[in-house]
């Protein structure tokens, strides 16, 4: 029986984030041949990039560009998501595992009184059966889940499925939708500041430069932030950092904070807590940077420095550059 | 005003994951009140202590959680709730349709809990709970400020970035770090937990029949992930190591940041 399965586009800074790229590709991965695959795109002056998605390999583009799409609201999103759902009846929902994929997926999920599995990293397929692997206790374990019935919904780890490339077919088809919402509206967006405009998102990075209790001070992260900045990394922290009010809580990594995935993680003057461990263990590449001989987070790196990151960030910075020149 | 807590019991953070008989084994564990749901714990018993009102923490799962409601009890709530029973399967959309059942006989103007708890990293129950009960929602958020006796304005966490909504209750919001810092229990707070309402309830009690909460979702596999060995630690001076380091990475510039 020929599925149909839907994800949900997401962009940032007026482009298509690699998140969604990367939901089609999981997408792809858990279907047949003859299944479809479609997309809806939500939000306001973002036809553009319906005509960019459409170069994918996807049946159809759901296109909901209107001025009260905006900035994000779990109401309208909900409602007009929603309305899509009910048209297109997927058998399976992907999304990425963002800020708002973690708020929407289980909203929808609710709707369509369907399970779900959060933050998959890796799908196969057995027999008739699809596998999800997810990770438990922030990736300390990992569990392959099944679905007892469709339909089901799922959200995808940022920097864990290859992002699907353009297809040599004609682009897909764009439907442009008008939503229509009869319950009035209880929650506004008053504001929104966003403080990460332009930086590369954390659990998106391909490199992370992150701080500890070792960086002693909010101004201690400015050789970390200069060295993220010249990989086109981000910034991250332990709990340590974080708790001593060096930098914001949206930084921090680990079992409580975000769990990341990036292909080089340097971590500076942190010690290597087992909560922290948990968020960062499934990077690519671990360096270490301490004072300390014995931190525990030397037992997870590939590289280690000891000596003093006020040093040592710096010349790396340097060295990188003449690298990179 | 009422404010409910829906809270769950998972291991501390710094404890060990280790696999006995294809489950997590729970031996020697210290439990602790899900970090995300403490935050939501404490937010309660200040709104309640800026204005009065009534706590009721809220826990579905095994008889072991009683120990996090009374710890609960203990911080200050009112009123603690264990929703208990074998037929309860592990599964994000059997655990709210549980909720919303209570829910719905027991209205409150303001629902709390944690973004996402540290155990299954799901996050899922208390979104699907406020959609089931109809109720708006914000999650992730970090402030909580009454504009009038029903009005709020919370600030979300969206990733780093901050945004400002506005809505009436009934709502419910999800806590996120650095929402407030949660006290320790006092000892007469402790001693005062012991003679707080705590009610047991099953699915009868809920009036829920177990066929409509069969899982969703089926476990097939748990295991622990590869063990990451101990690399090489850099020999020789600093500037010497940095390049050394440099050197063994093989970096690329690409457009979206470098990589290996």
């Amino acid at each position: 029986m020929s599925r149909t399965f839907l994800i949900i586009a997401e962009h940032r800074d007026g482009k298509l984030r690699q998140v969604t790229m990367e939901a089609l590709q999981a997408a792809i991965e858990a279907s047949e041949h003859d299944d479809r695959i479609s997309a809806v795109l939500i939000g306001s002056g973002v036809e553009p990039l319906a005509d960019e998605l459409s170069a994918y390999p996807l049946s159809e583009i759901h296109l909901l560009d209107e001025d009260q799409f905006l900035t994000y609201n779990p109401e309208t999103y909900t409602a007009a998501l929603g309305g899509i759902i009910e048209t297109v009846r997927p058998d399976g929902l992907f999304i990425g595992h963002t800020a708002m994929g973690r708020d929407i997926a289980p909203a929808l999920a609710a709707k369509l009184q369907a399970g779900q599995l959060s933050d998959v990293i890796a799908i196969e397929k057995i027999d008739d059966s699809v596998l999800f692997t997810r990770p438990v206790y922030a990736g300390k374990a990992l569990e392959k889940k099944t679905f007892a019935q469709y339909p089901w919904v799922v959200t995808v780890r940022p920097n864990n499925f290859i992002a699907a490339s353009r297809s040599d077919h004609p682009p897909a088809s764009i439907t442009r939708v008008v939503s229509t919402s009869a319950t009035p509206l209880r929650t506004i967006v008053k504001d929104v500041v966003r403080k990460t405009s332009g930086k590369v998102d954390l659990t998106e990075a391909k490199v992370i430069v992150s701080g500890g209790r070792g960086v002693k001070s909010a101004d201690g992260f400015k050789p970390l932030e200069e060295l993220a900045e010249l990989l086109g990394g981000a910034v991250g922290a332990s709990r340590g950092a974080c708790d001593a009010g060096y930098c914001d809580y949206a930084l921090q990594i680990g079992q409580t904070g975000k769990v990341v995935t990036p292909e080089i993680y340097i971590a500076c003057g942190i010690s290597g807590a087992i909560q922290h461990l948990a968020g960062m263990s499934g990077s690519r590449v671990i360096i270490a940077i301490n004072k300390d001989p014995e931190a525990p987070i030397f037992k997870v790196a590939d590289y280690g420095i000891v000596g003093d990151l006020f040093e040592v960030v710096p010349l790396l910075t340097q060295e990188f550059r003449k690298v990179l020149n | 005003m009422k404010v409910g807590v829906i809270m769950k019991q998972t291991f501390d953070t710094e404890e060990k994951i280790i696999i006995h008989n294809g489950i997590i084994s729970e031996e020697g564990v210290k439990f602790v009140i899900n970090p995300y749901d403490e935050y939501a714990v404490e937010e309660a018993i200040r709104l309640k202590e800026n204005a009065g009102g009534q706590v009721v923490a809220i826990s579905v799962g095994p008889p072991r959680c009683a120990e996090a409601l009374r710890t609960a009890l203990a911080m200050g709530a009112d009123e603690a709730i264990l929703i208990t029973d074998d037929r309860i399967p592990h599964d994000e959309y059997a655990v709210s349709v549980v909720l919303a059942a209570y829910f719905a006989d027991n209205p409150f103007d303001l629902i709390l809990g944690g973004n996402f708890a540290i155990d299954t990293g799901a996050g899922q129950v208390a979104v699907r709970l406020a959609e089931l009960l109809q109720l708006p929602h914000v999650s992730s958020i970090t402030k909580l400020t009454f504009i009038s006796v029903e009005r709020v304005q919370v600030e979300r966490d969206a990733e780093g970035d901050l945004e400002l909504l506005e809505l009436d209750l009934p709502a419910l919001f999800t806590a996120q770090q650095g929402l407030n810092e949660p006290r320790y229990p006092s000892l007469p707070g402790i001693l005062k937990a012991k003679k707080k309402p705590f009610q047991q309830l099953s699915l009868d009690d809920v009036g829920i029949d177990p066929n409509d909460v069969q899982a969703k979702t089926n476990r097939a596999e748990l295991f622990l992930p590869p063990v990451r060995a101990a690399g090489q630690i850099l020999q020789g001076d600093l500037p010497e190591q940095a390049a050394k380091l440099v050197g063994l990475l093989h970096i690329t510039p690409r457009p979206g940041g470098t990589s290996l």
